[in-house]
């Protein structure tokens, strides 16, 4: 056993069976001038991992930047901040809760008609519709994704906000009168208006992931519940929904993270006016149009570190609420085939 | 045997109303999906409409030749607007677009399974769902602030930031559909790695990734929140870098909330230009991705 020069070039091409063989064949000839790629490849690598921990870079400055800016605000009002519902630039006095108000309010009355209707949409898409239909559904759908916000809020300041003042306002107050939540005047603009808006918005997002998830269920759970007699709807609901439901709660949490932080529609039909009403009909403000309406003429460092500092609850928020969205909805769709659509 | 029947009659009326019953609800819950696809689709037709009936009769050569007009003239168009959108989009692209592609290379081709892969994923996903409004904000305590004015430089780098989750996680998706086996026989002819993932992975993958950039470039085509501070918008022709630059949906926002008719006519226009562009990137976009070598699904 010639041990150490077992790795020579002389003694691997003496190992190669075919006769011909004895001189170097023109490609390895070729490689072993060439010499390896390994600086080449590890420079390659390693540019790769810069480009991708410049994601982590960007959140991280992202959010030095803005504790940074805010921090005269944050050491003036601390905790209290989120707690109090005075808005006085003129005093310099400061404090989050009305925006918060509507944020929630909006975000939540938007999730209250969004989610039975995308989950109309997802269950019609994946399991009623007839195959031909799947495609061009979905694709019309997801257009209304590709709708920029400015473009919802003209046409929220010129088509629904007339429809609301008119129509639907009326209408709710004659018959949902007694619930409180539709008293005072009607302008057209305010809460309800706003949540409308953003119902519409989040819409696609929910429904497009509940569909994939939906997807992501095996057929056989299907065939086995369909196999005991089961009727399609008893099908979807054991078979589908019930496999899916992390999925589907993930999905909308991701709507609800979206709602949380849209601005241009939201800041064009709600009203602008920093208040808590129970009324629907009141004109609200939410963090992200404060932050829209107020922060080029913002007046005062203070003035400004308080916008930032809203901006920072606005990023912290929607980031822990993403980021458990993304858990849940991983947890189903892992292992699903991907693109299947 | 003639007491037998009446129990298994009663079982068998049961059945068939618990039959009847279950079928009811199985046609209630497949009319409730129906209609809710209606409800859904409902608002993207009187969208569309409006826009259409609307922005169709404001649209004339004036509107793509011409600056806006101050208040109270007549004409005027949002010429600058479109061009201050494609210098800002430009910008984006360039930083977004190979920052995303690499990103979304490193997922697929080196990442894959290692814990400090599965973070990048994750954090871009996060990233993602970052509102507009904030990077707004940070990109001006960023850039405008040091620098002291409103720069398209700025709205380009605002924007090249946003686009970059969206392109890392689609580049790695479709280089995760490419086959092994591919992959393997470049290597196997003794082709470095690097010059592998760029030739054999990202080549067979270009048509999905394509799409991705597009999706991505289509989602920050509309933005204006974050532009608000950092482009900030413009009446005039500007082709610096490191001033304010105009921006159609910027324009169409300040039109839209404006008190005179004449301006709002010219939002509706630039709406309708805006969603022209984006939905026709889109829509060449699914054509172009169902033909590639890979379907890529989006």
């Amino acid at each position: 056993m010639p041990a150490p020069s077992s790795l020579t070039p002389a003694v691997f091409v003496g190992a190669n069976p075919s006769p011909g063989s004895a001189a170097p064949s023109p490609i390895r000839d070729y490689l072993s001038k060439r010499g390896s790629g390994r600086v080449a490849d590890n420079g390659f690598a390693a540019l790769m991992l810069l480009c991708a921990c410049s994601i982590f870079a960007i959140v991280g400055f992202i959010f030095w930047i803005l504790v940074l800016r805010s921090h005269l605000s944050l050491v003036e009002f601390g905790w209290k901040f989120f707690t109090r519902a005075a808005w006085d630039p003129v005093s310099g006095d400061f404090g989050a809760l009305s925006f918060i108000y509507g944020t929630l309010a909006t975000s939540f009355l938007a999730l209250l008609m969004a989610v039975p209707l995308a989950l109309g949409v997802a269950v019609f898409v994946t399991e009623l519709c007839p195959r031909p239909f799947r495609v061009p559904i979905s694709f019309l759908t997801e257009l209304l994704a590709a709708i920029p916000s400015v473009v919802y809020g003209l046409w929220g300041v010129f088509v629904l906000v007339p429809l609301m003042r008119d129509v639907i306002g009326p209408f709710l107050h004659k018959t949902l009168g007694w619930t409180g939540l539709f008293e005072g005047p009607n302008f057209g603009v305010g809460l309800l208006t706003a949540s409308i808006i953003l119902a519409i918005m989040i819409l696609p997002i929910i429904s497009s992931l509940t569909r994939d998830i939906m997807l992501a269920v095996p057929n056989s759970q299907r065939e086995g519940v369909l196999a005991l007699g089961a009727t399609r709807w008893e099908m979807i609901r054991v078979g589908v929904l019930r496999n899916s439901r992390i999925g589907i709660v993930g999905a909308i949490m991701l709507g609800l993270g979206r709602a949380l932080g849209e601005t241009m529609a939201v800041t064009m039909v709600i009203g602008n006016h920093p208040a808590i009403s129970k009324s629907l009909f009141a004109p609200g403000y939410t963090l992200a149009s404060v932050i829209a309406n107020e922060f080029t003429e913002a007046t005062g460092d203070l003035y400004l570190s308080a916008l930032i500092e809203i901006g920072l609850a606005l990023f912290l928020v929607t980031i822990v609420v993403n980021a458990i969205a993304r858990l849940m909805v991983w947890a189903v769709t892992r292992g699903a085939p991907v693109g299947a659509a | 045997m003639s007491t037998q029947p009446s129990p298994m009659n009663f079982q068998s009326r049961t059945m068939r109303f618990n039959s009847l019953r279950r079928t009811a609800m199985n046609h209630l819950v497949s009319g409730l999906a129906i209609l809710a696809t209606v409800i859904v689709l409902a608002p993207l037709a009187a969208i569309l409409f409006y826009l259409v009936y609307k922005g169709a009769s404001s649209l004339n050569l004036a509107f793509f030749t011409q600056v806006p007009a101050p208040v109270g003239q007549p004409g005027g168009g949002m010429a600058n607007s479109i061009i201050g959108s494609g210098v800002i989009l430009l910008l984006a692209s360039l930083m977004g677009i190979p920052v995303g592609i690499s990103a979304g290379v490193y997922l697929a081709e080196f990442g894959r399974g290692k814990a400090l892969g599965n973070a990048v994923r994750f954090t871009a996903d996060v990233l993602n769902g970052v509102p507009s409004i904030v990077m707004g904000i940070a990109i001006y305590s960023l850039v405008v602030m040091p620098q002291k004015h409103f720069s398209a430089l700025a709205g380009g780098i605002v924007l090249g930031i946003m686009m970059i989750p969206t392109v890392t996680r689609t580049t790695e998706e479709m280089l995760a559909t490419v086959p092994h086996a591919v992959r393997e026989a470049a290597l196997g002819l003794g082709v470095p790695k690097w010059r592998t993932v760029l030739s054999v992975s990202l080549r067979t993958a270009s048509p999905g990734i394509i799409t991705g950039c597009m999706l991505a470039f289509a989602r920050v085509a509309g933005e204006t929140a974050p532009l608000l501070f950092t482009a900030f918008g413009n009446q005039f022709w500007s082709f610096k870098l490191n001033q304010p630059i105009a921006a159609l949906p910027l324009q169409i926002f300040v039109y839209a909330i404006s008190p005179y008719d004449e301006w709002h006519r010219l939002a509706w226009a630039g709406s309708l230009v805006l969603i022209v562009m984006i939905m026709v990137s889109v829509t060449l976009v699914r054509i172009y991705a169902s033909r590639g070598v890979l379907k890529g699904g989006s």
